[in-house]
């Protein structure tokens, strides 16, 4: 039994491999896959329980349209409420990041954090791998409720929009992917700075689920003053992100925002979801410096 | 206070792998007084210190030594690790590993090295460690040829073949830190340090791991530093030892050195043929235990030559042996021993928070 011997070790190849980064990315993205079916079972019922909030708001909503005359409010008929949360749901689906912000607190907490500062690899790509297959397993386990729901619910939806609404629908679900995971992350690498930061985080899920659209159209804004003649509520949340992680693909698929308001805002989103990226870059290179002087 | 500044064997390029020049790192600690109006207090005005874990110590280690880190509780040994593998930036002083600042965490750095830290694991919890290693194969970018080959010797050697695809939660503490050494001596680092690697296992486990690393650190020739309370770690595996008390190098040179300088004393067991009357053996060396007709005695090491052959012919003596001080007992010894620096230097500083 011999190991290998001391003139047999070269030296590590300076050459890097291409695609290199891809390779490391996506063994990440199947051990993680790996790791998230162990818990299938827990994703099975967290994913079933997702859908009772929504049941009790679509129970509201037809109590607020039977209690008024009018038909439609703001824009929204009771039809088009109902689509509008399913929508939402989805967007949910891709841009919430459960346990993203308080797993990154708890690593600086414990120590596990270390591995990333000894390990050649990037900890923000790690994050972005894991809840990638994350997501997926969840679609997978998510894919036969939702569409049963949908297709119980299909006289609510308005016809299916055109092939380039749904191309810009999904590019809007994509960035709000990508927006959701970089806030999050942001978020939790504010443990670097604070030892606790679930009140944080419990701050910014309200703030989250008011502006984004999660609990009411972000349109239904556009009558509320801000003081400031001729910006509605609406306008501001409009140039803030929340709305985008749920309001804002809903709104894309049922037509509701189009033209030059679309693009717009489209660039909105991607600006947000670049702020963002480079926030969450700034926070990790400030708090590992912060945590090695510090005493790691 | 001895600090000694001398390089191990240096390797023949004339190089050290490890070189630290000065080092010094603090620790700002906030004081937490008693009570629930000193905690209100504390809101607005608080009280801090300045810790020192390392006070400018300077190192140098050459190619393949297998150097052991010593100390009480924080002493400094874990800090010290944690510099050299860039987990933290120091105060003050350099350092260099690999002819690489440890700190910068430059990948090319972080190719070359590994750290195993006792309680921490590198492996993932739920799954396999051969799935870890798959992923340690991509990290390090081991092709494939070389991962296997290296893989299947390393778990052959430390007899885990078996274990490597069973999810590692349900492993024991002993097979987890044997696969976890594989994990780490994957990418064939030139450095490995180690943060008290035998913590907590039974003796075959620690036993079959200093095997392991024997085997590994002559093969290879790797670079090791551990930080170890074992007194058997250290004596089954380092040729060289490094004692830190207080964040200071309180003695650095072979084990054997330490038990020359600070062994003042031989313990001689005497068999006699009745239990000695009180008082009878003081004149000896000072009586350790005297239980029935057996008798421990401590002997200062100069007068051993003379003492040893009255006894023998005074009383009358059945067997006897002469050991040395156990390790554990002079290293504790000299653990206290060590002078506590001023604490001029560890000023207190009130901050406002």
């Amino acid at each position: 039994m011999s190991l290998v011997s001391a003139a047999d070790q070269a030296p590590p190849p300076a050459a890097v491999p291409p695609f290199a980064g891809l390779r490391i990315w996506f063994t990440m993205l199947a051990i993680c896959l790996e790791e998230r079916l162990v818990y299938r079972g827990d994703f099975i019922i967290g994913t079933l329980m997702r859908f009772l909030p929504i049941v009790t708001q679509v129970f509201l909503w037809t109590a607020v349209f039977n209690a008024t005359s009018k038909a439609d409010i703001a824009g929204y008929s009771r039809n088009d409420i109902v689509a509008y949360y399913l929508l939402t749901m989805v967007t949910r689906a891709f841009s919430s990041m459960p346990g993203l912000a308080g797993g990154i607190a708890r690593s600086v907490r414990d120590g596990s954090v270390k591995k990333y500062l000894v390990q050649p690899v990037d900890y923000v790509g790690y994050l972005m791998a894991a809840r990638i297959a994350h997501k997926l397993v969840y679609y997978l386990v998510a894919i036969l409720p939702f569409a049963g729901v949908f297709y119980v619910c299909r006289s609510y939806f308005p016809p299916v929009p055109d092939a380039g609404t749904i191309a810009i629908y999904v590019l809007s679900l994509v960035l709000s992917f990508l927006l959701g995971f970089f806030m999050e992350a942001t978020l939790g690498m504010l443990g670097f700075w604070f030892l606790e930061v679930s009140s944080i985080i419990f701050a910014y899920m309200l703030v989250q689920y008011l502006l984004s659209g999660h609990m009411f159209p972000i349109d239904m804004l556009a009558d509320i003053p801000t003081g400031i003649a001729g910006v509605s509520a609406a306008d501001v949340v409009r140039w803030l992100p929340f709305e985008y992680t749920a309001y804002f693909p809903a709104a894309v698929w049922l037509g509701k925002i189009q033209g030059a308001t679309l693009a717009r805002d489209l660039a909105i989103e991607a600006g947000w979801v670049v702020v963002m990226a480079v926030a969450c870059r700034i926070a990790w290179w400030r708090g590992t410096r912060r945590y090695s002087a510090f005493g790691g | 206070m001895h600090n000694s500044n001398r390089g191990g064997p240096v390797d023949p390029d004339g190089a050290a792998v490890i070189s630290v020049d000065s080092l010094a790192k603090e620790y700002r600690v906030y004081d937490k007084p008693e009570g629930l109006l000193a905690s209100v207090t504390g809101l607005f005005h608080r009280t801090s210190r300045l810790v020192e874990a390392l006070r400018g110590v300077n190192l140098s280690v050459g190619k393949g030594e297998f150097v052991a880190l010593l100390g009480p509780n924080g002493a400094g040994k874990t800090t010290f690790l944690k510099l050299l593998s860039g987990i933290i930036t120091p105060s003050r002083g350099t350092a260099h590993v690999l002819g690489h600042v440890p700190w910068e965490r430059d990948d090319d750095f972080r190719r070359r090295f590994a750290l195993v830290m006792g309680q921490r694991n590198q492996l993932w919890w739920d799954l396999p460690a051969a799935e870890s290693f798959r992923l340690h194969k991509e990290i390090y970018r081991i092709d494939s040829a070389r991962f296997e080959r290296t893989r299947d010797e390393l778990v052959d050697l430390l007899d885990v073949r078996r274990l490597m695809l069973q999810p590692v939660r349900e492993l024991s503490l002993g097979e987890r830190m044997k696969l976890e050494l594989v994990a780490a001596l994957l990418h064939e680092p030139e450095v490995l340090f180690l943060d008290e690697p035998t913590i907590g296992l039974d003796v075959v486990a620690q036993h079959t791991i200093h095997n392991f690393l024997k085997t590994v650190q002559a093969e290879r020739r790797v670079t090791v530093v551990l930080t170890t309370h074992y007194m058997k770690d250290v004596a089954a595996l380092c040729e060289r030892v490094v004692v830190i008390t207080h964040g200071s190098i309180l003695h650095d040179g072979p084990l054997e050195e330490i038990v020359d300088r600070f062994t003042t004393h031989k313990i001689v067991t005497l068999d006699l043929d009745a239990t000695p009357a009180p008082g009878q053996m003081e004149r000896f060396g000072f009586p350790c235990e005297i239980r029935g007709p057996r008798v421990t005695l401590r002997i200062d090491r100069t007068r051993i030559a003379d003492v040893l052959p009255e006894i023998l012919r005074s009383e009358s003596v059945r067997d006897f042996s002469v050991e040395d001080v156990p390790l554990e007992e002079i290293v504790a010894e000299l653990f206290r021993a060590a002078p506590v620096p001023s604490v001029s230097h560890a000023s207190v500083v009130e901050a406002t928070a």
